[in-house]
């Protein structure tokens, strides 16, 4: 992995958030692990990655007016909550069986996006 | 409304720290699942809860001493610089468009979920 990629695939992460709101998690762990780091630097380090991304990403989208601040503090507290539970279970249960069982659930929940955008007007 | 945001996060945190996707994944079509939220205000709230989230994971991480900066600046800035545009083209975009990207993205995570 060259740093160019590495850049490349920064701005695919930006893109990613700007579309989808996602953090660009799910681009950088790959690509810090292929740049030498072990799991959980890789781990920590896109964290990091992701605070200046969502900070442009939720200004810019604060901007359009289109964040709902009160919601977000909602959502993200909880979160912050929970992630601490999901460690300790990700470190006791078989990751593989429950990573296809989530990976079946995403495709549900993908088809059911697809089939409400189509009804859509515009 | 505020019993759904909550469980909405809750099950975000969880899934993101034991399948390291991010909440955002799970967040944005629970949103437009269960809240009924158009997709612009979805992806736009999900980026400010990811902020409080991410910080306060960092901050787990860093006393760990598993926070390498020199790397985060690496990919976060110019991650930084394209969700300027990626936002922008966001806007010009009708809804159902939007969603529907969405819906592919989320399958591509599935898969590449399932394969990895």
């Amino acid at each position: 992995m060259t740093y160019a990629l590495a850049i490349v695939l920064g701005l695919a992460a930006g893109v990613l958030a700007g579309m989808f709101g996602v953090g660009g998690g799910i681009l950088f762990v790959p690509t810090l692990i292929a740049l030498g780091l072990n799991q959980h630097e890789a781990i920590g380090t896109s964290l990091l990655a992701i605070v200046p991304t969502v900070l442009v990403g939720t200004w810019r989208q604060s901007r359009y007016g289109n964040v709902r601040w009160r919601a977000a503090a909602i959502l993200g507290l909880a979160a912050a909550a929970s992630a601490q539970g999901g460690v300790v279970l990700a470190e006791a249960l078989p990751a593989s069986t429950l990573r296809r069982l989530f990976a079946g659930l995403l495709v549900l929940v993908a088809a059911q996006v697809a089939w409400r955008a189509r009804r859509r007007e515009s | 409304m505020q019993v759904r945001l909550v469980l909405i996060g809750l099950v975000a945190g969880f899934f993101s720290a034991l399948f390291g996707v991010g909440g955002g994944v799970v967040i944005v079509p629970l949103l437009l699942l269960f809240c009924s939220w158009e997709a612009r205000s979805a992806t736009a709230t999900s980026l400010a809860a990811i902020g409080i989230t991410a910080v306060s994971g960092v901050v787990a991480y860093a006393i760990h001493g598993d926070v390498r900066v020199e790397y985060a600046a690496l990919v976060g800035f110019p991650a930084a610089v394209s969700v300027v545009g990626a936002t922008a083209l966001q806007q010009r975009l009708r809804t159902r468009t939007v969603e529907l990207l969405f819906a592919g993205f989320i399958l591509a995570v599935a898969v590449w979920l399932f394969v990895k």
